[in-house]
C-alpha cells in the first residue's frame, strides 16, 4: 500500500482538495480542502444542513461536485457511481443500513461475489468459512447463518462494516453509527473502528455527539454552512472550542432544569409489567417535573412508554393518571386523558413524510378541536399551526412545505408542536433530541423546560447522560426490564447511574 | 417561488393526446376529433362509470392499499339493483314484482350491496391484518360467484323506465362529476380526508397520532365499496339489464386512472383532481381509436403502455425532488 510517486513523501489515503456543490439555490458546499490519513479516524462535526452529508456523498460517488478533485493516494479519482467508489477502495455506511433482512449475515456481506462450485450453485460452506474468518478478524461475535432481521442494530451495522472491508475498502465513511446504540454497544463498534484502523484503513465519523470524540477521533474537521470552519485533534480542540465553531456563536450550557414544583401526582405505575419486556415497574410523576429514564437499549424504557400510551397492554399492575386507574387500550384513549408521546423514531413512527409540515402538526388535534360536524375549520387550524411554528422556531419555507425537506431537528420540532397543540398535562419523550443538532437540541430543551414550567408532566428517555443529568428532577434507572433505582437529582451522577444500569 | 400542482402535467397530457388525435384525425379519417359534441359525450359517458369507481379506489390507494373488488362489486350490484328494478309484467322476473317498485328501493338496495362488500373488505383488513390485495381478490371472486348464483346466470332484464333514467342521457356524468366534487372537498376539508392521508403516509405514526387506523380503513373501504355499488346502479341502467359478467376487468381501469392521475400506490400521495383527468385520459384514447377505426386490440396495447408510463414518470419526479434537497 502506498507506493507514492517518485521522490515524494507518501501521499495521504485521501485527499479532498477545495470541492465545491451547489444545489438549486443554496450552496451546500464551497471550497471544502481536507485530508484522511492511513489509519486515521477523522471525525466530520457540524449541525445538520453543515454540508457534512453532501461531502460524504460525494467521496462515496452519490454525488458529483461542481469543482474540485477527489485524490486516492495522490492519484486524481472520479467517482461516478457509489460502485465505482467501492471498486476503488471507499465504502459508506449509512444512517439507514442498506441490508436485506430476510437473508443471513454471509450471504449479505458476500452478495454477488458468492462463492460457487462448477455448476454455479452457492458453496454455502465456503461462504459462511469466509465471513466467519472476516468477523473474527473484526473480533466480532455473529453467527455468519443467522438472518440479518433478527439481529440488534448494532450487529447490523458491524456486519455493514465487515461487508465493506471485504471489498478490502481503504476508505470508510460512517454517518452517525452510534444514534441508535447504547453505550455499551457503542463501546464494541469503537473497538471494531479501532481493529479497522489498525489496518491502515481510514475513516471519516460524521457525529453530533461531541462527547464521542476523545473516544474515538484522530483528527477533527468542523464544518459550517458548507465551508470547512476549523480542523484539530481531540487533544487541542476542546468542547466549547468545537460548539463555537459548529454554531458561529457562543452556545449557553444546558439549562439546569428549574426545581420542580411538586404538584399532584400525575401519572404513576404500581407494579407494572408486560411479560418478556419489563417487570414490577412502580413510579410516580408529578406535575411540574420531569422524571428522567435512563438505562441501556433493551432494558424495556421504551416499551414501558408504549404501554403508558396505550399501545402495548400490560399483562400484570395498574397505570393511574390523575389518581384514576385508567385502561389503556389505544393511543386514542391515552391522548383523550392528556397524554402525548415523542417517540424514539422519528421517521418509522412520527413523520408523515409525503405531507406537509401543516398536515403533520395538525393531525392529533384533529380529533378535538377545529372540526365540526367532520368538516375541518382549516383557517383556525392554520392559525394554530402558524403560532406553533413560530413559537417552536421551525425552519421551513413554509408550512406548505413537505416535512421531509425539513432537517432533523426541525422535523423533531414539528413532532413536538403536535402534541403542544393538544396541550398535554403528561408527555412522554423517547429520545427527544437524537440525531438532532446542537442548536436545534437547546431550543428543544428549553421548550420541555417551559412546558414543566406550565405544569405539564414530563417523562424523558434518554440515552444521552448529559441530557438526563441536566434537563431530569428525578431519574429513573432500568436493568433488564427492571427498575434498578430512582434518584433524586442531588443523587444523580453519571456513575451512579451508570452503575444502576449496567449492573 | 410556487410549484404549479401535478394536476397541471396531466392536463398537459390530456391535452396533448386530444391534440394528437385531432391531427391523426384531419391526416387519416379527414374530420375533427374535438370539434364534435356528440363525440366528446359519449367519451365521458362511456368513462363515468369507471370514473365513479375510481373516485373509491383512489381513496383506497391513498391510504396504501388496494381494491381489486371492485369489478366483481359492479356486477352484484347490478344484479341486485336490476332485480328489483323489473317492471310488473316482466316475462322472467327474478321476483314476481307485482307491482314496479319506486325506483328508490333498486337504487338503494344496490348502493347497499357495494358498501357491504366494501365493509367486508374493510373488516378483514382491519380485523386480520392481511394484505389488501389478498382480502379483495378474496371479494372478487366471492361476489362475481354470488353474482352469477343470484340468478342461477340468468341475465335480468324488462326493468322499469324510470330505473333506465338514471343509466341515460347525461345523467351518468352528472353522477361521476357529482360524486368526484363531493369526494375531493371532502379529502381537503374534512377530517376524514386528513386521517385519510395520514394512514397511508405512515400506518404507524397515524395510530399513534391518535387515529383509530382499523376504523377508519373500513369507512374507506366502504366508500369505495359503496361507490362500486353505484357503479353497477348506473351500469344496469344504462344497460337496461343486469348481467353477471358486469364490470369485467373494471378494477384494473380504476386503479389505472387513479394511477395516471398522480395517485401513488406506496400511499399518502393521490388526488381527485388527478383521478378525474386520469379517467378522461382513459376515455380520451379509447374514443381516439375507436374515432380513427383503429383495432381494439391496438388500444389496449397503449393504454398498457400509458399507465406504466404515468408511474415512470412519477418515479422520474419524485426522484428529482428527493436529489432537490
Amino acid at each position: 500500500m502506498g507506493t507514492a510517486a517518485a521522490g515524494r513523501a507518501t501521499p495521504p489515503l485521501l485527499e479532498v482538495s477545495r470541492l465545491s456543490k451547489s444545489f438549486p439555490g443554496v450552496a451546500a458546499l464551497e471550497d471544502v480542502t481536507l485530508h484522511l490519513g492511513h489509519g486515521r479516524v477523522h471525525a466530520l462535526m457540524g449541525e445538520n444542513g453543515a454540508g457534512k452529508s453532501t461531502l460524504m456523498k460525494i467521496v462515496a460517488g452519490v454525488c458529483t461536485p461542481d469543482s474540485g478533485e477527489l485524490r486516492l493516494e495522490g492519484r486524481s479519482v472520479r467517482l461516478d457511481s457509489p460502485r465505482q467508489a467501492l471498486e476503488s477502495g471507499i465504502a459508506m455506511i449509512h444512517q439507514e443500513l442498506n441490508l436485506l433482512p430476510t437473508m443471513s449475515v454471509a450471504e449479505n456481506i458476500w452478495i454477488r461475489r458468492e462463492p460457487l462450485n462448477a455448476l454455479k450453485f452457492v458453496r454455502h460452506r465456503e461462504l459462511n468459512r469466509r465471513t466467519r474468518a472476516l468477523l473474527e478478524r473484526l473480533a466480532v461475535d455473529i453467527d455468519p447463518e443467522a438472518e440479518v432481521r433478527t439481529l440488534p442494530l448494532a450487529a447490523r451495522q458491524m456486519v455493514e462494516i465487515a461487508r465493506a472491508l471485504s471489498y478490502d475498502s481503504r476508505v470508510l465513511i460512517m454517518d452517525e453509527p452510534t444514534s441508535a446504540l447504547t453505550e455499551r454497544e457503542a463501546e464494541r463498534l469503537f473497538a471494531v473502528i479501532r481493529a479497522s484502523a489498525t489496518r491502515g484503513v481510514g475513516i471519516f465519523y460524521v457525529t453530533h455527539r461531541i462527547e464521542e470524540l476523545s473516544a474515538i477521533a484522530d483528527d477533527i474537521s468542523v464544518l459550517r454552512d458548507g465551508r470547512h470552519i476549523g480542523a484539530g485533534t481531540p487533544a487541542t480542540l476542546s468542547r466549547e472550542d468545537i460548539i463555537r465553531m459548529m454554531v458561529g456563536r457562543e452556545l449557553a450550557p444546558l439549562p439546569a432544569a428549574a426545581p420542580a414544583q411538586a404538584g399532584p401526582v400525575a401519572l404513576s405505575a404500581h407494579a407494572l409489567s408486560v411479560a418478556g419486556e419489563f417487570e414490577d415497574v412502580s413510579f410516580e410523576l408529578h406535575a411540574g417535573e420531569i422524571l428522567g429514564v435512563a438505562g441501556l437499549v433493551g432494558s424495556g424504557r421504551s416499551r414501558l412508554a408504549e404501554t403508558l400510551f396505550g399501545l402495548v397492554t400490560p399483562t400484570a399492575g395498574e397505570i393511574r393518571i390523575a389518581g384514576c386507574a385508567v385502561r389503556l387500550d389505544s393511543p386514542a384513549a391515552a391522548i383523550s386523558r392528556g397524554v402525548g408521546f415523542v417517540t424514539e423514531d422519528r421517521k418509522e413512527t412520527g413523520c408523515f413524510p409525503s405531507l406537509s409540515v401543516l398536515e403533520n402538526l395538525e393531525i392529533s388535534v384533529l380529533s378535538r378541536d377545529f372540526v365540526r360536524c367532520g368538516v375541518v375549520h382549516w383557517g383556525a387550524a392554520r392559525q394554530a399551526c402558524e403560532r406553533m411554528a413560530s413559537a417552536l422556531k421551525v425552519k421551513t419555507r413554509g408550512l406548505s412545505e413537505r416535512i421531509e425537506n425539513l432537517s432533523g431537528g426541525n422535523q423533531q420540532k414539528v413532532l413536538l408542536g403536535r402534541w403542544l397543540l393538544l396541550k398535554p398535562k403528561i408527555l412522554i419523550l423517547d429520545e427527544p433530541t437524537r440525531g438532532v443538532d446542537v442548536g436545534a437540541k437547546a431550543e428543544i430543551h428549553q421548550l420541555i423546560t417551559r412546558l414543566v414550567a406550565e405544569g405539564a408532566a414530563v417523562l424523558m428517555i434518554s440515552s444521552e447522560m448529559p441530557e438526563i443529568l441536566a434537563m431530569s428532577h428525578r431519574v429513573m434507572v432500568m436493568h433488564e426490564g427492571r427498575v434498578t433505582g430512582i434518584l433524586e437529582r442531588q443523587a444523580a451522577t453519571q456513575v451512579k447511574i451508570m452503575d444502576l444500569a449496567a449492573r | 417561488m410556487r410549484r404549479l400542482p401535478p394536476e397541471a402535467g396531466f392536463l398537459l397530457v390530456l391535452l396533448a393526446l386530444a391534440l394528437a388525435f385531432e391531427l391523426l384525425g384531419w391526416i387519416f379519417v379527414h374530420q375533427s376529433f374535438l370539434a364534435n359534441e356528440q363525440r366528446l359525450v359519449v367519451m365521458i359517458l362511456q368513462v363515468s362509470v369507471i370514473g365513479v369507481i375510481a373516485v373509491g379506489v383512489t381513496q383506497v390507494i391513498i391510504t396504501g392499499g388496494i381494491d381489486l373488488s371492485s369489478g366483481s362489486v359492479v356486477a352484484l350490484a347490478a344484479m341486485v339493483a336490476a332485480s328489483l328494478a323489473q317492471s310488473s309484467d316482466a316475462v322472467r322476473a327474478v321476483y314476481p314484482a307485482l307491482v314496479d317498485l319506486p325506483v328508490l328501493v333498486p337504487v338503494a338496495a344496490g348502493l347497499a350491496v357495494g358498501a357491504a362488500a366494501g365493509l367486508v373488505n374493510g373488516t378483514l383488513i382491519a380485523g386480520t391484518g392481511i394484505p389488501p390485495f389478498i382480502a379483495t381478490l378474496g371479494v372478487m371472486v366471492s361476489a362475481r360467484g354470488l353474482a352469477k348464483w343470484y340468478t342461477r346466470g340468468q341475465p335480468v332484464s324488462m326493468l322499469t323506465d324510470p330505473y333506465a333514467a338514471i343509466g341515460s342521457g347525461v345523467a351518468p356524468v352528472v353522477i361521476f362529476l357529482a360524486t368526484a366534487l363531493i369526494f375531493h372537498l371532502a379529502l381537503r376539508y374534512t377530517r376524514y380526508g386528513k386521517f385519510t392521508y395520514a394512514i397511508g403516509a405512515n400506518a404507524q405514526a397515524a395510530r399513534i397520532a391518535g387515529i383509530h387506523v382499523g376504523r377508519h380503513l373500513i369507512a374507506v373501504y366502504t366508500i369505495a365499496g359503496l361507490l362500486s355499488g353505484l357503479a353497477g346502479v348506473l351500469t344496469s341502467a344504462r344497460a337496461v339489464s343486469g348481467q353477471a359478467g358486469m364490470g369485467l376487468m373494471y378494477e384494473l381501469d380504476a386503479i389505472a386512472a387513479a394511477v395516471i392521475g398522480g395517485a401513488s400506490l406506496s400511499g399518502g400521495v393521490g388526488r381527485i383532481t388527478g383521478t378525474v383527468i386520469g379517467t378522461l385520459i382513459l376515455g380520451v384514447v379509447t374514443s381516439g381509436f375507436t374515432f380513427l377505426r383503429i383495432d381494439a386490440y391496438y388500444q389496449e396495447i397503449v393504454k398498457g403502455a400509458i399507465i406504466v408510463a404515468a408511474v415512470v414518470a412519477d418515479q422520474y419526479r419524485r426522484r428529482r425532488r428527493l436529489t432537490a434537497t
